[in-house]
This record gives structure tokens, C-alpha cells and sequence, in this order.
């Protein structure tokens, strides 16, 4: 089943308590792009994705996943979506397989069929070697890619990755980014992507630059950049100093 | 990914896969299977020295003779089983929460409700298998119920199971931090497992004091092991079955609304 706009979201905000996490915040993801979600700590990329998730209710304003309205057809809409926390979520006493057939099922997949996909997705991240390893026993840049080869598994039109490379080595770093690439060019299918990694994103991507749960510019990268480098127009955009990005 | 997997079939199939993960957790934790096994064999050893010179109680229903006091503590031993269970799986739900285990659940397209009532069923399988275990354990030690009595106290052990089990996963949505089980420890497990009929009758209290008594009345532990004694010896009790399924209805609901998106319990910590 194809659908051309993976994600749309229009005019969502959200406020904790006093805090505005959120403030009318509008962007598409199309099928086959790879979008960033470009913020520092704080900029509210994670609970954007909450409210995709359905973890919070989406208080004003609409998120559709291929059409489906996540508060009216939670299901559906669901159903389309592949998710990569930022803390991470695999059952570290479990085996890769393990956790993956326990995600199958979670998405009413069998499991015969869940271990048949499972292999098939560990072998695209390049994983199947340790598939039968306890989750505890793999490295950080490993968990990742099984965490992605897991949120494949049910054929998501949209995988939502939230700084999913944090924390790793910079080899590892390469890995994971090249594997959603390829996900992009090669099974169409559309990705947000939660950064605060400038040097993740390239000129042909979409960016949209969130800051103090606003966006601010939202476009080609190469647009936003203008001429300049991507963190210094990034720079300019927000006023944040860049002693304050590196932290 | 095909919509025709939100069909029921595709529910069955996420249900089995709920309770497959839980057994095989269950299966890991070989310390907490004996420990929710050796506890309720302390407490029966304990109480099975400590009584001796009590007489034992005059036939009460549903005993038809006079029965020793550990014949009396069994049920109320399997009931605390389930207490037990229902509030550690409780406490493996704020763990859940916190390793965004909680996550890879609710992203499941499935309704919120039959995940987390799948949840639930899946921690009461786990506590009907410990108190099997344990009955059959007891059997030697000459609590011998008829033997349709084992079949007929599944649906009270499951009933009973779903509602303490329903409490715990309210309590999880409300406990804030893992260390606060320890409160729970002391203000949930134990005051409703002594201020129930699990280790002394009814009528026996009210000799000495009708207004504990009444605490006792209105404790819903208190059904638990009375709908959980009268099924293991063939008997149903209506009014504990009726006050069980009600107060599961209760719990449950609670615990759904506490995981309400729209309430934000889940993840309001961070
Ligand atoms: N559960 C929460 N309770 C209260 N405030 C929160 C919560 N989650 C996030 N916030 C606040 O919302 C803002 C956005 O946070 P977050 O979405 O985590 O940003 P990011 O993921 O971009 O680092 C921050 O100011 C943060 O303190
Ligand atoms: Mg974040």
C-alpha cells in the first residue's frame, strides 16, 4: 500500500505544566525522503515523537501517519509506523531474535513469519551473525541497528529514528546512518530524523529546524544553508552560541 | 504493513506473543519463582508449629469437619501468592516504563486497553502456575482438598489474579519511582494481607472485636482468599465472587484511565 505523504503534521503544540514544549508545529515527511529534525537538547524533537507515538495525546492540531489521524485511527496509523526511542527499548535479557519475535507478535505477526522477516531485516543491518546473542551482550552501535532492524519488521511506511546515534563511535555513527540511507533509496520509505549532529545531515535532505519547540526554517538543506555551512546558518537562525551547541 | 493484521487474528496472535515474553522473563528469574514458592512454605511451616496447640476450627463452611490451622491457611497462602505477583509485575511495569519496554508495548497498534488487559492476563498465568506449585507442595504436608477442588479453583485463581493484578498495574501508573515498592511493600501487601480472613475466621474476630471485623469486611483481599477457599473445596462463594469480579472492573478500569495518552502518566517522569 502506498502513501506519497508518510507523515503530516499541522499547527501541534503541547505544553508541560508551564512549559511549552511544543508551539504550532507544522511538517510533512514524503515517501522516500529523509527529513531532519534539527534541534539542540531541549528543542522538544522527543516529545514531538511522543505525541506520534500516541504516548501523550496530541492536545491541538493533527498528526497523520499515510492519512490516518493517530488520535481517530490510532490503529491504522500505528500499524505504518516504525519507531527508534532515544533511550533505548529492547529487552537486554533477551536475544535479538527474541525481541524481535516478541515485536512481531506485538504487531499481530506470527512467529514464523516474525523470525523470517527478523533474519531478512538483521541481515539489511547487518546484524544476523548476532541474532541469537543476548542483547546485553552487544555494543551500542549493535543495539541501535537492531533496534532499526526491529522497527522494521512490520513493513513501517515512516520509521521516526530520535538521536539515534548518540552515544556511539564514530565507525558506528557511519554505520547506522548509511543503513537508514539505504532504507530510504532502496524500500522507499520515509524517515524523521531527530538530530542534533549537524555533519549527519546532507545538502538534499529536507531540514527542519526546531528551537524552543518552534520551527524555524524548514526546507532543503542546501537552501537553509545558503552558502554557508549548515551549523553556522543554523547558528544565525537561533542565536545559540556555539559553546552551548557542543554540550 | 497490511491492515488486515488488526483483525482478531492478528490479536490473538499479539496476545500469545504478550504472554510468551512473560513466561520466558518468568522463566529467568528462577529466584523469583522460588521465592514466591519457599515464602508461603515458611509461613505454613511457621504457622504449622506456632498453632499446634491451637485445637484447630469447628466445621465452618466450607469445611464439613474440624480442620488444623494450616488446612485454614492454604487458601489464604495461594491468595497471597497472587498478592505478591500482582505487585511485582506491577514493579516490572515501572521498570518497563523507565527502559522503554513500556514503549515497545503501546506502539502497538492494537487498542491500549487489550494491551495492557493482555499484560495482565499474562502475570496471572504466571501466579495460577506458583500456586499450583505450591498446592501441590502442601498436598504432602496433608492439606489434601477433594480432588475437583484443584480443577475448580482455576477460574477463582484467575478471577482472583486478574483483580490483584488490576490493582497492581493501577499502582504502577501512579508509583513515581522504582523505590518507592518498598511503600508498597508495607502499605499495600501487608496491611491487606493481615487485615484479611487469610489467617483467621471471620467469626473468630468478631468474638474479640467487631470493628476489626469490619475492617476485614471491607478489605477486597478478603474475597480473594474466600472465593479461593471455597473453590478448592468444591463450593462457590457468591458474595466474594460477586465483590472479586466487581472490584476487578474497578481496578481495571482505573488502571486503563491512569494510562490514558490524554492523561500523560507515562512518561511524565523522566
Ligand atoms: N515529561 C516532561 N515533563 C516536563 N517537561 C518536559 C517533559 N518532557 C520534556 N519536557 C520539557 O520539554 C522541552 C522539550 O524537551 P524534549 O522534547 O525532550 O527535547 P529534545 O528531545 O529536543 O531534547 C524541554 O524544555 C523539557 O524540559
Ligand atoms: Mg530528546
Amino acid at each position: 500500500m502506498a502513501c506519497s505523504k508518510c507523515l503530516g503534521i499541522t499547527g501541534v503544540s503541547h505544553t508541560f505544566g508551564k512549559t511549552k514544549a511544543l508551539q504550532d508545529v507544522s511538517l510533512d515527511v514524503a515517501e522516500g525522503r529523509f527529513v531532519a529534525l534539527l534541534g539542540v537538547n531541549g528543542a522538544g524533537k522527543t516529545t514531538l515523537f511522543s505525541l506520534i507515538t500516541r504516548l501523550y495525546d496530541n492536545i491541538s492540531g493533527s498528526i497523520e501517519v499515510c492519512g490516518h489521524d493517530v488520535r481517530r485511527e490510532a490503529g491504522p496509523a500505528l500499524a505504518q509506523l516504525g519507531v527508534v526511542f532515544q533511550s533505548r527499548s529492547l529487552d537486554m535479557s533477551l536475544t535479538v531474535r527474541q525481541n524481535i519475535r516478541y515485536h512481531g507478535a506485538l504487531h499481530g505477526i506470527g512467529r514464523r513469519e516474525a523470525l523470517k522477516r527478523g533474519d531478512k531485516a538483521l541481515e539489511r543491518v547487518g546484524l544476523l551473525d548476532r541474532a541469537d546473542a543476548k542483547v546485553a551482550t552487544l555494543s551500542g552501535g549493535q543495539i541501535r541497528r537492531a533496534e532499526i532492524a526491529r522497527a522494521l519488521l512490520h513493513d513501517p511506511k515512516l520509521l521516526l529514528l530520535d538521536e539515534a546515534t548518540v552515544g556511539l563511535d564514530v565507525q558506528s555513527r557511519r554505520d547506522v546512518v548509511s543503513t537508514v540511507r539505504n532504507l530510504v533509496t532502496n524500500q522507499n520509505v520515509g524517515v524523521l530524523w531527530a538530530t542534533h549532529l549537524f555533519d549527519e545531515v546532507e545538502p538534499a535532505d529536507d531540514v527542519v529546524v526546531l528551537h524552543k519547540g518552534s520551527v524555524l526554517a524548514k526546507g532543503l538543506a542546501s537552501d537553509i544553508a545558503g552558502g554557508r555551512t549548515l551549523s553556522d546558518a543554523f547558528l544565525l537562525l537561533t542565536g545559540v552560541s556555539e559553546t552551548a551547541l557542543a554540550s | 504493513m497490511s491492515l488486515e493484521r488488526l483483525n482478531w487474528k492478528g490479536r490473538l496472535t499479539c496476545f500469545c506473543g504478550i504472554v510468551w515474553r512473560e513466561a520466558l522473563r518468568f522463566a529467568k528469574q528462577r529466584e523469583r519463582f522460588l521465592s514466591a514458592l519457599v515464602r508461603p512454605l515458611v509461613w505454613l511451616f511457621l504457622f504449622a508449629a506456632g498453632m499446634r496447640t491451637v485445637q484447630g476450627f469447628p466445621p465452618d463452611p466450607p469445611y464439613q469437619t474440624w480442620i488444623s490451622y494450616e488446612i485454614y491457611v492454604a487458601p489464604g497462602l495461594c491468595a497471597m501468592i497472587q498478592l505478591f505477583n500482582g505487585l511485582q509485575s506491577s514493579l516490572s511495569m515501572v521498570y518497563d516504563r523507565e527502559t522503554g519496554a513500556m514503549r515497545t508495548l503501546l506502539v502497538s497498534p492494537y487498542p491500549r486497553w487489550f494491551l495492557l488487559s493482555s499484560k495482565l492476563m499474562a502475570g496471572v498465568a504466571v501466579s495460577v502456575v506458583q500456586v499450583y506449585a505450591f498446592l501441590l507442595i502442601a498436598y504432602f504436608w496433608e492439606i489434601e482438598p477433594p480432588l475437583i477442588g484443584y480443577l475448580l479453583v482455576l477460574p477463582a485463581l484467575i478471577l482472583s489474579g486478574m483483580m490483584l493484578g488490576a490493582l497492581g498495574l493501577f499502582l504502577s501508573s501512579a508509583i513515581k519511582q522504582l523505590e518507592n515498592f518498598a511503600g508498597v511493600m508495607n502499605f499495600v501487601i501487608f496491611p491487606m494481607f493481615f487485615a484479611s480472613t487469610a489467617l483467621y475466621p471471620l467469626w473468630r474476630v468478631e468474638e474479640n472485636s467487631p470493628y476489626v471485623a469490619d475492617i476485614l469486611r471491607y478489605n477486597p483481599f478478603t474475597y480473594c482468599v474466600e472465593l479461593i477457599r471455597f473453590a478448592l473445596y468444591a463450593q462457590v462463594n457468591w458474595t466474594a465472587l460477586a465483590v472479586v469480579a466487581g472490584t476487578t472492573v474497578l481496578f481495571l478500569g482505573a488502571a486503563i484511565y491512569a494510562y490514558d495518552p490524554s492523561k500523560g502518566m507515562i512518561g511524565r517522569k523522566r
